[in-house]
């Protein structure tokens, strides 16, 4: 191995002790990137008691899955995650540090890049790497722009959107698992975790399911969004989404807003029921590979973006989509 | 309490993009401008606490051309007290922002800063983040509410995170990034106006900071993203899932 041959680390999102899906697109991301550059990659996750996600991380053919294991972590803030994250890049020398698009990416990894002077891009979609010329392709103005830029400097950081990146391919033999030595004195103290409202639904994460069912302004409150919208999605066991709409008037959580500054997801099939398609929802769901729309309105600029139209109102059509689906 | 609160200057939300013939940047002909709406809302959240304390001082900071100074007085004009105008004209990447509010920030000596989460034309997200790094302090980011008594040594932050909300304390001084939820930022009336003629504007340079801000990301060219079009109406609930069936999208 030369000195300067590229070497990914991948940080791994856990939720609720096992792997967000989403981290298998930066696993595959990284993949590519060991292929292309005859570099190698390892995987690190950050968690409280994380024994058991070692071997579901260690199907990839990572060089090492390193776990940084301890109950201050296990709501990781960005101070501490941070600083361990940079401290396993530095010790094991990688040259690029990745993971998911995701609240808990975009809050940590900024600040590693910064902790390890680097360059970094966020949501990128493509990566082409040719010795020390990195070119990458990323989506600017609410997804109207796909920019190609080149990322310098010795160390590059970036998230990749998940969408954009296929399964990883599974590997015969399991990768080495080492614990990584955490030196609880000199841990930074500066973000005290509180609490969450996380409330499993028991529905699948928008950004890993096949079919997201999506619900807009013409719901008029959180019972009728939850009948007709989960309604509907439990009988495809999709994932439920909704627009900023929603969540400014209270009916629907944060969590499940779809957007330029929610999440962006690119399903089989986006059901967008009730909602008239404003350019910052369609950013985060106009890689869909199919668009239905059920909307009231002909002139909705929803319909400008759907393989399948229907006019008509969701009161009406969603029950009827719920009877004959079941 | 002292706020340094960040202003960039981008294109109004409502602008239709569109590219020059070259794909070398963005047709500007013609195009409206305003202060990012993530750093109107964190400018407004500031202005309040301020208002709320009953003292404190908010300070406004941009990196751009002079133009950017139309920015700052926007700025002014909805409550600022001072603003400082960082010139460079250059392409720049989030890191060398963040370089530049960290000396910013080490003359000033703020409790807080207080900043949009992203910019609305490159959707980064990035800056507050490496700027808490670059200074070792904490942070808070995509935030919806923000407790902050006067006399506070930490903050109280409601996060807005994938899996849901999340409460935080933060240890001040602090970098906080301001959610599209945290409030509704005031207009500007033509008093504000009037009295952010009178307000301080200082200019300076990243040299003057002793920041070298080269951009490790360089833009090589642009293209505008693939067009969906229009599919077909359907008529019935029928005929829907009989499409969606022949694909076999549905059971």
């Amino acid at each position: 191995m030369t000195a300067n041959s590229t070497h990914v680390l991948v940080v791994a999102e856990l939720e609720r002790g096992q792997v967000k899906g989403a981290t298998l697109a930066a696993v595959a991301c990284a993949q590519q990137i060991a292929q292309k550059t005859g570099g190698r990659f390892d995987i690190l996750a950050l968690g409280h008691e994380t024994s058991s996600v070692g071997d579901a991380l260690g199907k990839y053919g990572a060089g090492r899955v390193y776990l940084a294991d301890s109950s201050d972590l296990k709501n990781p803030q960005a101070d501490k995650a941070s600083q361990v994250i940079t401290q396993v890049a530095k010790t094991a020398g990688a040259t690029v540090v990745i993971a998911a698009s995701s609240t808990f990416s975009k809050d940590i990894l900024p600040r590693v890049a910064a902790q390890l002077d680097a360059g970094m891009l966020t949501d990128v979609l493509s990566v082409t790497a040719e010795g020390n010329d990195w070119t990458l392709q990323r989506a600017l103005f609410a997804g109207n722009v796909i920019a190609t830029v080149a990322l310098d400097g010795p160390v590059k950081v970036f998230t990749v959107r998940a969408s954009a990146f296929a399964a990883p391919s599974p590997s015969s033999t399991a990768s080495p698992v080492a614990s990584v030595e955490l030196n609880s004195a000199g841990q930074p103290n500066q973000i005290k975790f509180v609490s969450c409202d996380e409330k499993p639904s028991g529905r699948p994460d928008a950004t890993e399911a096949r079919i997201v069912v999506s619900g807009g302004r013409a719901l008029k409150n959180s019972e009728d969004f939850e009948r007709l919208i989960g309604g509907l999605a439990d009988v495809l066991g999709a994932a439920v989404g909704s627009s900023r709409a929603l969540v400014d008037a209270g009916i629907t959580p944060n969590a499940l807003q779809i957007g330029q500054t929610g999440k962006v997801v690119a399903p089989e099939l986006y059901m967008a029921l009730g909602m008239s398609g404003a350019i910052q929802h369609l950013a985060g769901m106009k890689d869909s590979k199919r668009i239905v729309a059920v909307n009231t309105d002909p002139e909705a600029p929803i319909f400008e973006v759907a393989d399948y139209g229907l006019v008509g109102d969701v009161y009406q059509v969603v029950p009827e989509l719920i009877q004959k689906l079941k | 309490m002292k706020f340094l609160v960040p202003l960039k200057r981008v294109f109004d939300p409502d602008t239709r993009i569109r590219l020059k013939a070259d794909g070398s940047g963005v047709e500007t002909d013609g195009v409206k401008y305003a202060i990012n709406p993530f750093d109107a809302i964190a400018l407004e959240e500031a202005l309040r606490a301020r208002d709320l304390h009953g003292s404190g001082e908010v300070v406004v900071v941009s990196i751009g051309s002079t133009d950017s100074q139309e920015q700052l007085r926007a700025g002014l004009a909805m409550g600022a007290d001072r603003a400082l105008l960082v010139r460079h004209e250059a392409e720049i990447d989030s890191l060398a922002v963040a370089k530049i509010l960290a000396a910013v920030y080490k003359k000033e000596q703020p409790n807080l800063v207080l900043m949009g989460k992203q910019a609305i034309d490159d959707d980064s997200n990035q800056v507050g983040q490496m700027l808490a790094g670059l200074l070792g302090i904490g942070q808070a980011t995509f935030i919806s509410k923000l407790t902050l008594p006067a006399d506070a040594n930490e903050a109280t932050c409601c996060r807005e995170t994938d899996a849901g909300l999340e409460i935080v304390n933060v240890t001040l001084p602090a970098v906080i990034t301001a959610d599209l939820r945290l409030n509704e930022p005031r207009y500007v009336t033509a008093l504000g106006i009037m009295k952010a003629k009178k307000k301080p504007l200082e200019e300076l340079t990243p040299a003057d900071l002793g920041v070298d801000a080269t951009s490790r990301v360089r833009t090589l060219k642009l293209g505008l993203a693939p067009k969906r079009s229009a599919g077909i109406r359907v008529q019935s609930v029928d005929e829907l899932l009989q499409k969606l069936r022949a694909e076999t999208l549905i059971p």
